[in-house]
């Protein structure tokens, strides 16, 4: 085996593999032909609804990814994780808004809320917003920073468990408040919406769509995969022994608030990444995305899913959001209820998740199975 | 490299001082010097003018009874805790008063908790790789593999440390006393000047305890060992030196056999 190859079945097993071939070949083939090539009359046909809904949910799994990096593995909660998913959606919302040039509703090169609020020229922060290069810089450097900031001082002074995620939930609430005020420059409560183009190209053709699903799909395979290199690295081993016992891992010579502060930064940049993809699918970014309970619910799909497991936060994103978007729809009023609810009952009863309950399951098989052809040794 | 040479020409000392102290400046024969160390937590005095000298290669037993300071010293020499006053020398010229848990561990201290403290979600190989002496920042963990005369080293550790056969399995399903060797095993990976062991044969058994003994007498001479214990058989059968803390600061040091028969240690500790 070469290096290349051993790399290869360190992150998966050939199951591992053809699993993510097979997600690959239904995420990039079956589903853009069906939504493009399919006719609308045609049983099979998937409506725009759906590639919208799938490539949110895609967009949320990253996330939870991002999330599980530091909760599963290095044991840190957070819940402020909306703040820099909102902050990556406001970063590109920022470019789409100036790529409605003079298409909004008081028919000016400028966002209608800036028109409205009377300014005669763009703000401080919007400087260079029409670049797309710039707008990709910001999606990764505001998130970025922010959390190397937050974290370098937060690890330093040794905040840890419930206070950290107590005041990373009041850093999202702060900013959801600083992003309420129309002086902030980004267009108050109401965010931004009615885009309507990427690099020149409008974004409600079919086509266009299908694009963006593809990229999120890539990014969300991407995420995986860094993951998967991340945790199955010596890195991500002394990760999971700061999580278990951060003294001995000090007194091993590791430093470990820097591995903290790195895999945080990370994982704040992933998110603003997903939030970029977000906003352009969905069509709309504004300050409620930083609400509080945004962030714990991102903690409650990773829990879901099962914990330390990286796949089981995708699992997790879809089996909530798939949830949520049927419930709220049918049952509006029950939505909040049902959270809490199987926020309760996971915890009570399935502390490692579906994928952590699906692993026990197959365990047990297997036992069974050797118990039957082997009886001596399963003993 | 200085030390080194420094070492075996300076004061014309004999053996400690050539022992093999890579990259320590340990000129004067002294692996660790604490001077007039003082600390206190609200009010409450753990340590009160503690001088303690360790020399290279010795074993130094460190007994007292609960609350004399054991713990906190051995917190101000890994640097856990920072002395309200006094100096904390390892070698000639690192001030431990000034550096991180992680940056003493680097320079070559060692410390098994009271309490045995292994990765219990990893198995019992990678406990021993994640302590391996190796260079440990971030970047270079991310990308780091094991050579194959890496993976040696820790096959011989787990060999040593009688879990030869234990390599894959998770360290949390190890015995008591297992789990204790563990932790000698891992501190032994990384390679240390100094070695910290906060009653390391708790919950062992006799022949364990043994064991450990033996494994402790082979061990010094090429490291220096500070071994604070409870257990007087297993001091009288390793102590060459012992000291004698009660309410932070040494009331007695010696051979066993004299300090056993000092008035005030009798007094304080062994005569209760």
């Amino acid at each position: 085996m070469g290096p290349i190859s051993s790399a290869y079945s360190r992150l998966y097993g050939a199951k591992g593999w053809a699993a993510l071939g097979a997600a690959a070949v239904v995420l990039f083939l079956v589903f853009p032909l069906l939504n493009l090539v399919a006719p609308a009359s045609s049983p099979f046909h998937v409506s725009a609804y759906w590639v919208t809904l799938i490539g949110k949910i895609m967009c949320y799994a990253i996330v939870a990814v991002a999330m599980d990096l530091i909760w599963g593995y290095a044991g840190i909660l957070s819940l402020g994780h909306g703040l820099f998913f909102a902050l990556g959606g406001y970063a590109f919302g920022m470019y789409l808004m100036r790529q409605i040039g003079a298409d909004g509703q008081y028919r000016v090169n400028m966002p209608d809320f800036m028109v409205f609020l009377d300014w005669k020229e763009f703000p401080w922060q919007w400087w260079n917003s029409d670049q797309f290069w710039w707008a990709m810089l910001l999606v990764v450097l505001v998130p970025g920073l922010l959390a190397f900031v937050f974290g370098y001082f937060a690890f330093r002074s040794r905040v840890k468990g419930v206070y950290f995620s107590i005041i990373t939930q009041a850093l999202t609430y702060a900013a959801m408040l600083l992003f309420f005020r129309n002086a902030t420059g980004f267009g108050g409560n109401n965010g931004f919406t009615d885009f309507k183009r990427i690099l020149g190209i409008p974004i409600t053709t079919p086509e266009a769509r299908m694009a963006l699903f593809a990229i999120t799909a890539a990014v969300l395979i991407g995420t995986l995969l860094l993951g998967r290199f991340i945790v199955t690295s010596k890195f991500g081993r002394v990760l999971a022994a700061i999580r278990d016992a951060e003294q001995r891992v000090m007194f091993c010579g590791y430093n470990t608030a820097h591995y903290k502060l790195f895999v945080w930064t990370l994982s704040a940049v992933l998110c603003g990444i997903a939030g970029a993809l977000y906003v352009p699918q969905v069509g709309i970014i504004n300050p409620s995305e930083m609400s509080p309970a945004n962030s714990i619910e991102i903690a409650i799909w990773v829990a879901v899913g099962g914990r330390g497991t990286l796949v089981g936060a995708i699992v997790g994103a879809g089996i909530v959001n798939g949830a949520k978007s049927f419930l709220t729809q049918a049952f509006p009023e029950v939505w909040l209820y049902f959270l809490g609810l199987l926020f309760i009952l996971v915890t009570l009863f399935l502390p490692q998740g579906v994928v952590g309950v699906l692993g026990q399951i197959r365990d047990k098989l297997r036992v069974r199975k050797l118990a039957r052809t082997q009886p001596a040794k399963a003993l | 490299m200085s030390a080194m040479v420094h070492a075996g020409v300076g004061t014309g000392e004999s053996s400690p001082g050539r022992i093999a102290t890579r990259g320590l400046d340990t000129t004067h024969g002294t692996v660790l010097y604490l001077d007039d160390i003082s600390v206190s937590f609200d009010g409450f005095k753990a340590l009160n003018k503690l001088s303690l000298n360790i020399d290279v290669g010795e074993l130094r037993c460190v007994i007292g009874p609960n609350g004399a300071g054991k713990t906190t010293m051995m917190d101000v020499i890994t640097g856990k805790t920072r002395p309200d006053a006094g100096t904390a020398f390892f070698g000639q010229t690192i001030d431990l008063t000034r550096l991180t848990e992680a940056e003493i561990a680097q320079a070559g201290v060692g410390r098994k908790f009271q309490k045995p403290t292994i990765f219990e979600h990893h198995t019992v190989f990678e406990n021993l790789e994640l302590s391996m002496k190796a260079d440990k920042r971030v970047r270079k963990t991310l990308f780091a593999s094991l050579s194959s005369e890496e993976r040696d080293r820790i096959a011989a550790m787990l060999a040593r440390i009688g879990l030869a056969g234990d390599a894959d399995r998770i360290a949390g399903l190890l015995s008591h006393g297992e789990k204790q060797w563990l932790e000698i095993g891992m501190l032994l990976m990384q390679e240390p000047q100094l070695l910290l062991l906060d009653e390391p044969v708790a919950g062992m058994s006799d022949e364990e305890t043994a064991k450990t003994a033996e494994l402790f007498l082979s061990l010094a001479g090429r490291h220096s060992l500070v071994v604070v214990e409870h257990d007087m058989a297993f001091i009288e059968k390793i102590a060459r030196k012992v000291t004698v803390l009660h309410e932070g600061t040494v009331i007695a040091e010696g051979p066993m056999a004299q300090v056993q028969k000092d008035a005030r240690v009798v007094e304080v500790y062994l005569g209760r």
